[in-house]
């Protein structure tokens, strides 16, 4: 699919000295959702400010539906929709003016329909003649999402959309951008929620120290990279694991009642039948066998952790 | 252009200020009537006419231009500091939107606001005194001239505040004194030799001769030189906030 946003060679060096990127390349295809992953300070939130205008790159290339993001800059942001990570409103402007004042600013006539349209799905009609300041922090923050999407983007960026957000309105969150990807929209996020990646992106980049490491399908991420682990559960407890079963590199957890075996499920043995024979030779009766995969989380975790 | 996004920052800017009409315009309201109540009235019976005109009618061109020049100044600082402070400032450098008409939007709505303060200035003034006004269209051009050229300037104190105390230092320190030694309240040609030679280096000086001008025909300097001060003061903003435009000082790292 063409890409709708393509980064090349991006830097950001900061007055201070600070290089934020360094050298980052990224191409995002029409309609996908892509979850940014990557701890504090990594880069995510200068990469979306380089690509949206906040602030200028140091060098390399940024391009939206084609248009070069400086040289076509009214294009460019036409098509760009953005929700920040801080909650930044006007505490005394009602719902709707701002709203309207958004949706003005991106050179759009006004539309009343339209915008109604926004605040029911977000469940702000009722409040669209209150001042900001008497909303809850949740609201404020649809109120932020009904802003960037006033001006009908192509291309939605939620800067940690979910960051001190309670578990209903962040479901609901995820409810709203499966909608707009319903509607063709292209949704960048980024996050520190690895559920949050795991449930909704279809692709998954993890940025760190300024670069990114890798994007990827999040299924393919998950499958490659992904160990699996064997559980075993035994109905009686065994005070170490056999020396017959050493090979296997086994855990033994739950006060001896539990084996553990990781595999992997890329490789051409994966090592369970010989296991389990070898149990069945050593008189080792068994409970349950269950397996499980491990989650987004570990691999991140383990990624941050290699190039930290 | 995009007309739209100037229309939307003029509408909201303009909505923040019938937000808080009743100091927006009761305050200068109230201190021009006490500026009547104590120089026109108390001081000013006992002045004899200035070049042909009742002190209290001469007074009335500089209290304009001090209030409007204040309020200019002070609406477009506050209009551009007030995003930066609250972060509300992403949502105009990452809209389509032009560096002109940000400030076309902004310096507008401030430039109106000190317009429409300065006529109720005018309206207030017509209670107290006798006031001629020989060349109406003149005036209001000049007016406007001064609401914008201040906004401008107010535009870039705006730009460059770090903090509320800077945002309020300039109209505080700088115009106010600039406007009372700027010949509001006296003609220069009151003053000692050396007083009338600083107050020749005093810009203001200029706008408040070249305003009074317009109401009675008479000014301490010719309306030439007002009209090239105000001028050179409004191009001087202008390529101040150019610069800004071009290396985007204080607004985008």
């Amino acid at each position: 699919m063409a890409a709708i946003v393509s980064v090349t060679d991006l830097t950001k060096t900061y007055d201070g000295g600070f290089q934020a990127l360094k050298g980052v390349s990224l191409d995002i295809s029409e309609g996908e959702i892509l979850a940014l992953l990557g701890p504090n300070g990594a880069g995510k939130t200068t990469l979306i400010s380089a690509i949206c205008g906040m602030i200028t790159p140091s060098s390399g290339k940024i391009s939206v539906g084609g248009h070069d993001i400086i040289d076509d800059y009214r294009a460019a942001r036409r098509l760009i929709g953005l929700v920040p990570q801080e909650i930044n409103l006007e505490p005394f402007e009602k719902v709707i003016n701002t709203v309207r004042f958004t949706r003005g600013l991106f050179g759009k006539p006004r539309d009343d329909a339209y915008l109604e349209k926004i605040l029911r799905q977000l469940s702000l009609w009722d409040k669209k003649d209150a001042p900001i300041k008497e909303l809850s922090g949740g609201m404020k923050r649809r109120v932020l999402i009904a802003k960037a999407l006033s001006h009908e983007p192509r291309v939605l960026f939620l800067d940690e959309p979910t960051a001190g957000v309670d578990v209903e309105l962040r479901k609901d969150m995820w409810e709203i951008v499966e909608g707009l990807r319903a509607d063709g929209v292209t949704i960048i996020l980024t996050t520190h929620y690895i559920e949050e990646a795991e449930a909704i992106a279809d692709r998954v980049g993890v940025i760190t120290n300024g670069e990114i490491l890798l994007v990827r399908p999040k299924d393919e991420l998950i499958q490659q990279m992904g160990k699996k682990e064997l559980w075993i559960e035994l109905p009686d407890a065994i005070a170490s694991v056999p020396v017959a079963l050493e090979s296997f590199d086994l855990r033994l957890e739950q006060d001896g009642t539990r084996l553990i075996y990781a595999y992997d499920t890329a490789s051409e043995r994966t090592g369970i039948t010989k296991l389990l024979s070898t149990l069945s030779d050593e008189g080792i009766t068994l409970r349950d066998v269950s397996t499980r995969q491990s989650s987004l989380e570990d691999i991140f975790v383990g990624l941050v952790g290699e190039n930290a | 252009m995009n007309w739209q996004a100037i229309r939307a920052i003029y509408i909201f800017e303009m909505a923040r200020f019938f937000r808080t009409l009743m100091q927006s315009f009761l305050s200068p309201v109230l201190s021009t009537s006490l500026y009547f109540v104590v120089f026109g009235a108390a001081i000013g019976s006992r002045i004899d006419q200035i070049e042909g005109v009742s002190y209290g009618a001469f007074i009335v061109p500089g209290l304009i231009m001090l209030t409007t020049m204040t309020q200019a100044t002070a609406n477009a600082s506050f209009g551009i500091y007030f995003p930066k402070f609250i972060g509300t400032i992403y949502e105009l450098l990452s809209a389509p939107i032009s560096f002109l008409e940000i400030v076309i939007g902004y310096v507008g709505a401030a430039a109106t606001k000190a317009f429409f303060i300065g006529m109720i200035i005018l309206g207030t003034a017509f209670f107290f005194v006798d006031l001629p006004i020989k060349y109406p269209f003149l005036m209001l051009g000049f007016l406007i001239l001064t609401c914008i050229s201040f906004a401008l300037f107010g535009f870039i104190i705006g730009i460059w505040a770090g903090n509320f105390e800077q945002l309020q230092i300039i109209p505080l320190l700088v115009i106010t004194p600039l406007v009372f030694l700027g010949g509001s309240f006296y003609s220069v040609t009151m003053l000692p030799p050396f007083w009338q030679f600083v107050t020749m280096l005093n810009p203001v000086f200029y706008l408040v001769s070249g305003f009074r001008w317009a109401f009675f025909g008479t000014a301490d300097v010719p309306i030439g030189l007002s009209l090239m001060a105000i001028a050179l003061f409004t191009l001087a903003c202008l390529v101040f906030i150019g610069w800004i435009f071009r290396t985007g000082w204080r607004i985008k790292p």
